[in-house]
This record gives C-alpha cells, structure tokens and sequence, in this order.
C-alpha cells in the first residue's frame, strides 16, 4: 500500500482499503473464523494441556514473526525473553501470590524491558550480526539463570500455582485455564495483526524491503526497530509466562538457546511473514514433538532436518506455499 | 614479585597463573573457530553456524581413528581435519551453493539446521556422558616453572594454536592462492572473469575453514572430554567473540580470540560467578562503543 503525499509533504490519511474487514482480506477472515472455530470446538476431543501447550509456542512464534516477517531482524535469542517471562510469571505467582493475569503480565513486563536493553544493543548491526548478538546475549540470560537464586538453577521454580484469574475464575481446572489461554493467545495475535495493519507496521515493512530509503525518507528507523523488538519481546514475555502457569513449571530449557531455535523453526515451517504461518507451524512442530517424544535424540535429527528441507526447498513455508497456490494473502 | 602479588590480592600465584592458562587455551580454541568463520564469511557471505558441530566432529573423528583404526594423535592431526573438512565440501557443494543467491540469514538457518542434525546424530550414537581421550605419551608430564607446574599439553596447545593461526595469516596474506582469494572477497565476478574458478575456490574455503575447525576439535579431544555439546556452547562464545573483532581482518580475530580467553580466565580467578557472561559483557560494551567491532570495517 503506497501512501500518497500531499504536496506539503504531509502524508494524507489513507482511505480505507477496499476488501479490508478489520484489516484482513477475506480469505484471512475466514481463516480467522476457522481458527476461532477450532479453539471453541477443540478441547473438548483434544487434551487440554497439549492445546494449551500449542497455544503458547503459537503465541510465542507469532511474536517471533513480528520482527523476522514484518521487519526482517532475525532474533536467535527469543528463548531470553519467554523464558524470562516463564520465571518472573512463576516467581510472582509462587512467591509473590499474584493472580495469574497480573503474574503473566509482570512476566511481560520484565521481557519488555529486557527486549528494551538487549534491542537497543542489538539494533546497532543488521543482518548476521544481529542473529549473532541476539543469541549471545541470549545466552548470557541464559548463564545469569543458572546462577540467580530465584530461578531455582537446575531445579527451576517448581510448584506453580494457577490461581484464580481476576480473583473469580478457579483456573485449577483445565478447562477453564484452557479458556484463560486461549484468550490471551487470541488477544496476542489480534494485536499482532493489529499492530502489523497499522500504519506503524507499514513504516516496519517499509523498511523490510528498503531500509535506507525508509531512512531518505525520514523515518527513524532505529526507533521503528526497537519499538519492534520490544513488543515481540513483550509478547514472547506473555507466552512464556503463560507456559509456565500451565505446566506449573518454569525451567532452564525455555531460556537456553534450543527454545531459541525452536521458534524460528516454526515460524519457517509455518511461512515467515504470514499471519497464519506462525500457528500452523507451531502446531506442526509441537505435535511433532509429542509424537516422537520418545525418540529421544532423534528429535533434534529430525529438526535439522525439517530446518534443511524447509530453507533448500519450501521457503515459503506451508501457509506462504497454500496461500501462493490459491493466490491470495494469509 | 610474586609475594607482593599474593600479600597485595590475597590470591594464590599458582591460582592465578593455572587460570591465565586456561584462558589462553580457551582463547587458542576462540582464535582458531573465529579465524575460521572469518574465512568463510569473507569468501561465502555466511555465518557457518555448523561450525560448532564441525569442532566435535574433529574430536570424535580423532577418538574413532583411535579406537577403530588405531591411528594415535598425531595421524589424527592430519586425518581428522581431512576428513571433517571433505565432509564440509560435500555439504557445500550439495546444500550451501544453492543459497548464493538469497539472503545470507537462509545460509545461517541452513547451516543450524545441519548443526542439528550432526549433534543429535552423535548424541544418539555416543550418548552426551562423553569419551575420554589420552594425552600423546610426547606430551604427557610437566614443566616445572618455578612459580608454577605447566601440563606440556596444554603449552603445546597454546604455542600449535598460535602455528596454526599465522600460517592461515601468511597463505592469505603472502601467497598467491591468498591473494585470489582476497580478491574475490572483495568482487568474485571480476576475479572470475580473469580465468580463476571461483566455485570451486568458494568450496575449498569452506572444506579449509571446516578442517581448522576439526583441528582445533583435535586439540581439544585430550583435554575436554569428547562428547557431542562440546561445541554448541563454545560456539555461541565465538559468535560473541567474532561481533568483537569484527570479521574484516585475520589478526584482529586472532588478537581478540586470544585476549578475550585470558579476560575470562582472569575473571575467574577475581570474580568466577561473572566468568561465564564476562565475554558477553565485553560484547554490550565494544557495540555500544565502536559497532563495526575492534578491527571491523563500519
């Protein structure tokens, strides 16, 4: 969508676009009611717990996607930011005795700010350096986990309680903590998109395709990237703490940098830059993962080899190559 | 001296001097891996992020020669980065060449993808408890110094690494194969055009940067123990290392690799729990302050 300019130089507010409801084209409405359909429909045939799960990688890979598909930084150190956000949400609401809506938030919080440092770090260099300097400084959470005393080190924090959401709703049944998650994850992808139809997210895509004439045109990029990076940070911060109330649990291996890779997996697998992709692909690898379980090592094997497969032959990935084939936006 | 040292810290010589050692052979394996993503960054445009997996396979290799064809240290010397590095060529040849064309973070995801599926392989093989590997008989023992005992391993390692590194330095800075191949770094289509095979120079930078890799796995097999995440973590620190020095120049990584393993050793000795995210640190600090890096060209 170009925008015109008024010849002061004053960008002209654009009409809305036609074929537009709520910012998705029509076939992403009806994905959008599909999906919505499926998380109604869902937990009363699947387990609750492997849907909750699927949900918060889901969220989780659509905060990835917000940087890599909107603004093309490739950050191989979200593991810090969800799994951060997994420790603070646990700590708050062991230790602290928060609700869990409050305790997911403060976990949210902490990863923005945290997005807010490591971004303004990271943003300095583009490309391979940034991948590079994002899992470093990844890993040095990841290190810092190790060592403070409230993660538990090895243990992790154990023993999380749900709580009640908002002081009502008893979330100690799984159903009604399943409604909890699917809430969040469906407020998290609303605003994604929300935030990717706006005309900030046109500057972001703007300077995706062309940073330096995105600059010419005076637009500051660096404060368009990091606002970017803390908001997906932000969101991988929800994820993770929403894991970590699910499963009761928060650990190391949500912060070391296989989670990290975990994530770009799927947003690949699902299509980079696709509304849907990050989903589908979230649900792809998670279910994967529970099938083979078992399989020990192999797993990674199997990973790495998805990864080659995908990147040699299926870049688009699988809602990128649906929506190429039916020639419409998803 | 010495005394006064100790009076003064209240840290023990022997302590203080067992970690600069260590630190040199941690910043002797940060030299050789970055030197070797360097190279292939220059010539191939992406980060080999197999690297890591690369430098395990040098140590098992070195462990198999050993245990299955009973080839000692020394073959294994020469072997092993052999072979790891023809293996580099295959994947070159079969997956990386077909990503030229594209954005270099598809040439990052494809070579993690690989680094996957080597180190599952050998998890799965050889479990994660790791193998041990002995010390060359030549090299056992060690060094009374006077202020300190010295492994004559470990000084051999030290003084191979800094070899290593400034034969790499001298084929690319003096020779005539080093000469092509910095000037396809700066422009491949010109270069080629003068009647050089760039494809397949491309290719054997790649098996070269992959067998130093393997060699430094090789040095490492008798003192770590050899087991399949022995280089996921490590290589982590060199992306951090390699952001330090910048990948414009190969003695800038060698001097960066170097320092920043004494820096880490020293860190040890004067405050450990910050050991492990010092180099990190280094990193927040030197982007804040100089972006391209210490030797790197904005």
């Amino acid at each position: 969508m170009a925008s015109e300019t008024t010849a002061g130089g004053v960008p002209a507010v654009a009409p809305p676009a036609e074929g537009f409801i709520f910012g998705f084209t029509k076939p992403q409405l009806g994905a959008l009611v599909l999906m919505i359909a499926f998380l109604a429909i869902a937990p009363f045939y699947l387990y609750p717990i492997f849907l909750m799960k699927l949900l918060c990688f889901a969220l989780f890979a659509c905060a990835f996607n917000l940087l890599i598909g909107y603004v093309g930084l490739l950050s191989f150190g979200h593991a810090a930011y969800f799994g951060m956000g997994g420790y603070i949400a646990g700590h708050a609401a062991k230790v602290w005795g928060f609700s869990p809506e409050v305790a997911v938030l403060a976990g949210a919080l902490v990863a923005g700010l945290q997005g807010w440092v490591f971004g303004w770090i990271a943003i300095r260099r583009q490309g391979i350096y940034f991948a590079m300097i994002t899992l470093a400084l990844a890993q040095m959470v990841y290190f810092f986990c190790v060592q403070a005393p409230f993660t538990g080190g090895e243990d992790g924090i154990q023993a999380i309680p749900r709580g009640a959401a908002f002081g009502a709703i008893d979330l100690s049944n799984d159903m009604s903590m399943y409604w909890f998650v699917a809430a969040i994850f469906l407020a998290g992808f609303l605003m994604v998109h929300r935030v990717i139809h706006s005309p900030y997210g046109q500057v972001l895509k703007a300077i995706r395709e062309n940073e330096p004439r995105a600059t010419s045109l005076g637009y500051r990029t660096d404060d368009y990237k990091l606002v970017a990076f803390i908001l997906s940070a932000t969101l991988a911060g929800v994820a993770g703490g929403t894991k970590s109330l699910v499963f009761g649990i928060a650990t190391l291996t949500d912060v070391n940098w296989p989670m990290s890779g975990e994530v770009v997996l799927m947003t690949l697998v699902g299509g980079l830059g696709t509304v849907f992709g990050p989903v589908v692909g979230a649900a792809v690898i998670v279910t994967m993962q529970n099938y083979l379980a078992e399989m020990g090592a192999w797993v990674t094997v199997i990973q790495g080899a998805i990864f080659v497969t995908v990147v040699l032959a299926f870049r688009r990935g699988i809602v990128g190559e649906i929506a190429n084939l039916l020639k419409v936006k998803l | 001296m010495l005394e006064f040292f100790e009076t003064i810290t209240g840290i023990p010589a022997p302590l203080l001097f067992g970690q600069l050692l260590l630190g040199l052979i941690n910043g002797a394996f940060y030299a050789m891996l970055s030197l070797g993503l360097a190279v292939i960054f220059g010539l191939l445009n992406i980060i080999n992020f197999t690297h890591g997996s690369q430098f395990m396979m040098g140590a098992f290799v070195a462990w198999m020669l050993l245990a299955w064809a009973g080839i000692g240290y020394w073959g294994a010397l020469v072997l092993a980065p052999l072979i790891v590095g023809a293996t580099g060529v295959v994947i070159e040849r079969l997956m990386i060449s077909r990503l030229y064309k594209l954005d270099h973070l598809y040439g990052l995801l494809l070579t993690f993808g690989i680094g996957l599926m080597i180190e599952g392989y050998f998890r799965n093989e050889f479990g994660s408890s790791g193998l041990p590997y002995r010390i060359p008989a030549e090299l056992s023992g060690a060094w009374d110094l006077g202020f300190m005992f010295m492994p004559v391993y470990r000084g051999w390692v030290v003084v191979f690494a800094l070899a290593t590194c400034l034969a790499t330095w001298l084929v690319i800075e003096k020779t005539r194969l080093g000469a092509y191949l910095r000037a396809a770094t700066e422009n491949a289509p010109l270069v080629q055009a003068f009647g050089v095979n760039v494809p397949r120079m491309i290719t054997l930078t790649y098996g070269a940067g992959v067998g130093l890799a393997a060699l430094a796995g090789v040095l490492a097999a008798p003192i770590y123990s050899v087991n399949p995440q022995m280089g996921t973590n490590l290589i982590i620190v060199v992306f951090a290392v390699v952001v330090i020095g910048g990948m414009g120049s190969i003695l800038g990584s060698v001097i960066t690799g170097f320092s920043l393993g004494v820096i880490e050793g020293l860190t040890k000795v004067f405050w450990p729990e910050a050991s492990a995210v010092v180099i990190f640190v280094i990193m927040a600090i030197v982007l804040l302050a100089r972006p391209a890096g210490l030797f790197g060209r904005a």
